[in-house]
């Protein structure tokens, strides 16, 4: 088993993993709450966000990539001051890779939350207030229980995309061996040299396979959020 | 008791509201679109009216002008929905302790909970549902309750299976009931204090025998609907027959079947369509009720009805005839006629405890 991969190709599978559940699980808590905020509350500026959360789906991936290199770069305004305070650097490490990731993933999470919290009759969650309930408990006993699946099912996806995600990452940290060089990247610069196509076959299985089985995984948690919340 | 002064407006609809609520059941009956259900929200906090003041038992709910307003939380109402909306994802046990578990034990008893308690709602019938409704909102330990249409969306068997539930509530609990419904033989089993609302304002509010018993109540109600409602006694039997006999202050009715027991207190409504006059003594006619009253009030409805006002002993009761009939009979206030009530006019839904 474990000598059907090459070191390089064993360095970009676990770098791949890591960096896209890095990505999913930082994200998801944000995500849960910029969609609760689009699907419930109404206020200026609410369209602004939404068209925010969204831009990353629409972007060019190496816009995105460019636009993180000059903001978090070490030269940019939030990347000097993140070296300067907490002598953290995202430009060319695989936490800049988590953080191309989380970006580029974060609007598909954001959308899969939402139509969960927007299945959700808000009548049950004025039925708990009048039940004495705070807000916090009212969120925590009927609101997140009954949207688990919904988020479970982003975070899944989350994680499918971030898996894959390519052209934000290599622009902002480049595919270093070892240190940000994921599965894509790794494919990517395999079909560049003569006599990579066996590493490549080998990278695209695992591919296939894994973004297979975070779908079919999504699906089935859909399934249940619908079987949940229709009652 | 519950003292409601509101005025909101919510898109073209104005609602301008004022009535207090005794211990028991108020009734708010309405058209569907009256406002009704704005009341009861205003009164959990659900929504804020735009100016106004409501006070349960001393404690002030909301009050514009000194800028208090309650967040549900703090309310302690018990609200009873239309849609019951109960929490999918629990047991019925653990819905019904969601706000408290005061007084647990006689209210699973007295709602017919205990056989249910392990079930999630999505395995429950209507009526069970409203139940465990009822039986959440009563553990939470409310200063009042509110009931929205709680029986709406049952069909009629169900509605026969949940209401002596409501009946035996409304006899064990101390705290106001604020009962909102467009069912007009629902709130005359039911209610004690009976406010109309028609078009966001309250047009008729009052003990509910008095409130059903005036002329000017019947196109509020419905002419079909419309009908007075009198507290008799159980005063006998007859086996042979299967008849009950009711005494009231105006005379004995006799009704088909058997129900309560010789002395049971009997609430029972006559709607007005069924009640016949005459002005001499009828004699050779299948109905078994002929009461002598006097006509209080003659009032012209918008149709070709005209709803007559009566008086039987202490009691009021309500007739419905066509103008016509009450040209021709040359019907004024203070005659004497007589009441013909057939005995199987009066349904088995209009009789309650």
């Amino acid at each position: 088993m474990t000598d059907m991969f090459g070191p390089a190709e064993w360095a970009a599978i676990w770098l791949s993993l890591r960096v896209a559940l890095v990505a999913m699980l930082g994200a998801l808590p944000l995500a849960v709450w910029v969609a609760f905020v689009l699907a419930r509350k109404v206020f200026p500026g609410r369209q602004l966000l939404n068209g925010l959360v969204h831009l990353p789906l629409v972007l060019p991936p190496v816009v995105t990539g460019y636009l993180l290199l000059v903001v978090f770069g070490r030269q940019g305004p939030v990347g000097a001051l993140l070296y300067d305070i907490f002598g953290i650097t995202l430009a060319f490490r695989w936490t800049g890779a988590a953080l191309a990731a989380a970006i580029m993933a974060f609007p598909l999470m954001v959308r899969a939350i939402r139509l969960a919290i927007e299945a959700v009759d808000p009548g049950l969650e004025d039925a708990a207030a009048t039940l004495g309930a705070s807000k916090r408990r009212i969120f925590a006993t009927v609101t997140l229980p009954l949207i688990l699946p919904g988020v479970l099912a982003g975070a899944v996806l989350g994680f499918a995309k971030a898996l894959g995600e390519f052209g934000a990452t290599i622009t902002f940290v480049a595919a270093i061996p070892g240190q940000t060089q994921t599965i894509p990247s790794a494919i990517y610069g395999l079909l560049q040299v003569p006599g990579g196509e066996p590493a490549v076959l080998r990278l695209v299985i695992v591919s296939v396979v894994l973004a297979m089985g975070a779908l079919m995984i999504s699906e089935w948690l859909a399934r249940r959020v619908a079987r949940r919340v229709g009652r | 008791m519950l003292q409601i002064a509101i005025q909101q407006r919510l898109g073209d609809f104005a609602l301008d509201v004022a009535f207090t609520a005794p211990a028991g059941v108020t009734a708010i009956f309405g058209r569907s679109g009256s406002g009704k259900t704005s009341v009861v929200n205003a009164v959990a906090g659900l929504s804020d009216p735009d100016a106004g003041r409501i006070v349960v038992a001393d404690q002030v709910l909301f009050d514009r002008a000194q800028r208090i307003n309650l967040p549900p939380q703090r309310r302690r109402v018990g609200y009873v929905f239309q849609d019951a909306r109960l929490f999918p994802h629990m047991t019925v046990a653990r819905n019904l302790s969601y706000g408290g578990s005061h007084d647990a034990a006689r209210v699973i008893e007295v709602l017919g909970l205990g056989d249910l308690l392990g079930r999630r709602p999505a395995g429950l019938s209507g009526g069970e549902r409203q139940r465990v409704a009822l039986g959440r909102a009563l553990m939470s330990n409310p200063q009042i309750l509110l009931m929205d249409e709680p029986l709406a969306a049952l069909d009629a068997p169900r509605k026969a299976e949940i209401l002596p539930y409501l009946a035996r509530l409304r006899d064990a609990v101390q705290i106001p009931i604020l009962y909102v419904s467009h069912d007009v033989s629902e709130v005359a089993r039911l209610a004690t204090t009976l406010v109309i609302v028609d078009a966001g304002r309250v047009v008729a509010n009052g003990p509910v025998g008095d409130v059903l018993s005036r002329p000017e109540a019947v196109p509020l109600l419905g002419v079909r609907d419309a009908g007075a409602v009198i507290m008799t006694k159980v005063a006998g039997r007859l086996l042979d027959d299967g008849l009950t006999e009711l005494a009231f202050s105006g005379g004995r009715i006799l009704l088909p079947g058997s129900f309560g027991k010789l002395g049971d207190r009997v609430r029972l409504r006559i709607p007005a369509q069924d009640v016949i006059l005459s002005r001499t003594a009828p004699t050779g006619i299948s109905a078994l009720n002929i009461l002598p009253v006097t006509i209080t009030a003659l009032e012209q409805g918008r149709g070709p009805g005209v709803a007559v006002g009566l008086r039987a002993g202490n009691d009021k009761l309500l007739a419905r005839v066509t103008r016509r009939s009450a040209t021709r009979m040359g019907l004024a206030v203070g005659q004497q006629v007589y009441a013909i009530i057939k005995a199987t006019a009066v349904g088995p839904e209009d009789v309650g405890g």
